[in-house]
């Protein structure tokens, strides 16, 4: 297998306050990689530095044998990377359909004065966008909401929409920024079952931020803890459940003393 | 809930409503015409005006409506595409350029504007964009007036002396007409038969023309790559960014197509005028575009056509001339009722803010849906 990315003593400081402190990390081809923590442990800024949003302030991302440290979100989905957002950020007025074409929005060729004459090619590129998002809906189990605004999705939904505008950029990695947040057991259940056919059918790295164990523990390759913005453990699912600086990051060293009795 | 007006379209259907519209459409400067006879009030000048100020507005809902960004300066590319259209067709200058030559020059050279203002400011958000196009909307027609006896120096060589460019507050005056005389060569008839001087016939069909081309980029560009990008920065320019579109190419792109209608416009209303002074491109301008825009629907290409309309008309024929006729007879004859205009689009936006917000006219997919309360803004770190 080889490696999708790579992050070397990366770091990212918002002024004296460390959030992400030297994390070196890499992910392989083909993986789901959860990382979890205690919130504000800087699994998010992490999530922002790995996509463009922040340079960061020491160390370095390289992705598919590239320094993309400095570029731009939109310079980075362009080369396959792609992400969700903790709270949902869709395109409210918009619709279904059209919050996925933006994901598309790089990879179709039309301009200002194609989009006036729409040339046959323009109107042939349309129309193949236009059903590839249909297609790409209906396999995050959108049928039928094409047209509906995103803001009137239920919260479940849009969640998916999400996800939808993000595959729809052709990732070979995909951030997944707590997607099960918010969700009903059953949900959830479903949500483990899809971000594993992701992996399965569409040829990509996936990178998860989670809260819930049992998703993290069902599905993932690889299982990163931080805290306060450093890495105190990684490995296979199994192995970090027993790491005792895990649980102590979690309850508490007292709590840990306490298990030990 | 069904809504007539959000729906101005669906009474009639198909072919039958395109050959009603051009029906009226022709028909109406001869309708107009006989109106101005038995009502002594000027029309097809004012409708004239309007619908210059539609094609203005179109381009303002781009940046606006469709981008979401506010310009506060908009008339400024207003005025550089007529003080291009002085400056190439002016008889002082030699250069006498064809008005169909000029026009596009026109929208080309306001788009180039539009991307250096564009350019430095489009990093800017919200306010500051605002705050800066306000002043480039005070900077141009300063320019204008300041540039009718210039004298370019560098390192102490002088490379321009005493040059007129723009005539200062004089204005230029007379400009470039559309020149039709091949027409009268190609059916024989007598020189001038084609004359189309101040014709406002001639003009209101020059001018639908005009609006109907930069109606017609609206229309497709609102619903195309671009136009879905530029919704996509308005609703939410981080998002748009991770998802692979590049925020300053797609405002700079709405900046320079949104000033190009701007300089089409002024162009034809400059030949139309066959004289331009820098008071005609005053903030105010900026103003009352924003005004047609807001009270149609932000974003709305539909509603700011109808919109602009009935509100360039009403300003006008009923603000600018009936209102007075009524007051100034015997009510308040010394009183100036043209300075209630304001008043009058003030109460306007206040009363559309309160009632509604989205517009007169606002676009479907706003239209049709609940707003359930959202939690987040649109700005800021993408994890909070
Ligand atoms: N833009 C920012 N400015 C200042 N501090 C920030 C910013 N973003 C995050 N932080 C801080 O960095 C730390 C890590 O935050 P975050 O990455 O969101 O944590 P997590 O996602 O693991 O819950 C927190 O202490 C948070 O307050
Ligand atoms: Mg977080």
């Amino acid at each position: 297998m080889s490696i999708l990315l790579e992050a070397q003593g990366v770091s990212k400081a918002f002024g004296r306050l460390v959030a992400v402190d030297t994390l070196d990390y890499t992910i392989e081809d083909n993986s789901i990689n959860s990382i979890i923590g205690p919130n504000g442990a800087g699994k998010t800024t992490f999530f922002n530095v790995v996509t463009g949003y922040y340079k960061p302030t020491t160390g370095k991302v390289v992705f598919n044998q590239r320094n993309i440290s400095g570029s731009r979100p939109n310079q980075l989905t362009r080369i396959g990377i792609a992400r969700t957002f903790q709270t949902i950020r869709l395109f409210n007025n918009l619709t279904a359909r059209e919050n996925v074409l933006i994901g598309m929005h790089h990879r179709l060729k039309s301009g200002v004065f194609g989009d006036i004459f729409r040339p046959p090619a323009v109107r042939r590129e349309e129309a193949k966008a236009y059903e590839e998002a249909g297609q790409l809906l209906d396999y995050v189990g959108l049928k039928g909401y094409e047209e509906h605004a995103a803001k009137s999705l239920p919260y479940g939904h849009q969640r998916r929409l999400e996800i939808a505008r993000a595959l729809a950029t052709q990732p070979k990695l995909l951030l997944l920024d707590e997607p099960t947040a918010g969700m009903n057991p059953n949900e959830t259940q479903d949500m483990i079952l899809f971000i594993r056919k992701l992996r399965d059918e569409r040829n990509l790295s996936i990178l998860l931020i989670e809260h819930d164990m049992k998703v993290v523990m069902t599905i993932s390759d690889k299982v990163t803890v931080l805290d306060y913005g450093k890495k105190i453990s990684e490995g296979q699912p199994a192995e970090v459940q027993k790491d005792e600086r895990v649980i102590e990051a979690y309850l508490g060293r007292r709590a840990l003393e306490m298990l030990k009795k | 809930m069904r809504d007539i007006l959000a729906q101005p379209r669906s009474m009639f259907s198909g072919r039958l409503r395109w050959v009603l519209i051009a029906i009226i459409v022709v028909i109406a400067p001869f309708a107009m015409k006989e109106l101005e006879l038995l009502t002594n009030f000027g029309l097809i000048t004012q409708v004239n005006r309007a619908l210059i100020f539609v094609a203005l507005a179109q381009g303002l809902n781009i940046v606006v409506g469709l981008a979401g960004l506010l310009d506060l300066g908009y008339a400024a590319f207003f005025a550089i595409g007529a003080y291009t259209f002085g400056l190439l067709t002016w008889p002082s200058h030699d250069i006498e350029m064809s008005f169909f030559l000029a026009i596009w020059i026109c929208a080309l050279v306001a788009a180039v504007f539009g991307i250096i203002i564009g350019a430095p400011t489009l990093r800017l958000r919200g306010d500051y964009l605002a705050i800066v196009t306000l002043a480039f909307g005070e900077i141009i027609p300063a320019l204008v007036r300041n540039l009718g006896d210039f004298t370019l120096t560098f390192r102490g060589r002088v490379l321009i002396e005493d040059y007129n460019l723009t005539n200062g507050s004089q204005g230029l005056t007379p400009l470039g007409r559309p020149d039709f005389s091949f027409l009268e060569n190609l059916f024989g008839l007598d020189k001038g038969a084609f004359n189309v001087g101040v014709d406002p016939t001639f003009w209101y069909f020059a001018i639908v023309i005009t609006s109907m081309i930069v109606l017609f980029s609206a229309i497709r560009l609102n619903n195309s790559r671009l136009g879905r990008a530029w919704k996509a920065i308005r609703e939410d320019e981080t998002a748009a960014d991770f998802m692979g579109v590049d925020p300053i190419r797609t405002k700079l792109a709405a900046f320079a197509i949104g000033a190009s209608f701007s300089g089409l416009a002024g162009a034809v209303y400059a030949s139309m005028l066959g004289a331009i002074f820098p008071e005609l491109f005053k903030f105010q301008v900026s103003i009352f575009l924003l005004i047609i825009v807001v009270l149609s629907g932000r974003g709305s290409i539909w509603g700011v056509l109808i919109g602009g309309i009935i509100i360039a008309t009403f300003d006008g024929v009923f603000l600018a001339q009936v209102l007075p006729d009524i007051f100034n007879g015997e009510l308040l004859p010394e009183y100036d009722v043209q300075s209630l205009r304001w008043v009058f689009f003030g109460i306007g936006l206040i009363v559309i803010m309160i009632f509604r917000p989205q517009g007169l006219f606002p676009p479907k997919s706003i239209e049709t849906k609940i707003v359930p309360p959202t939690t987040e803004s649109a700005e800021g770190a993408p994890n909070s």
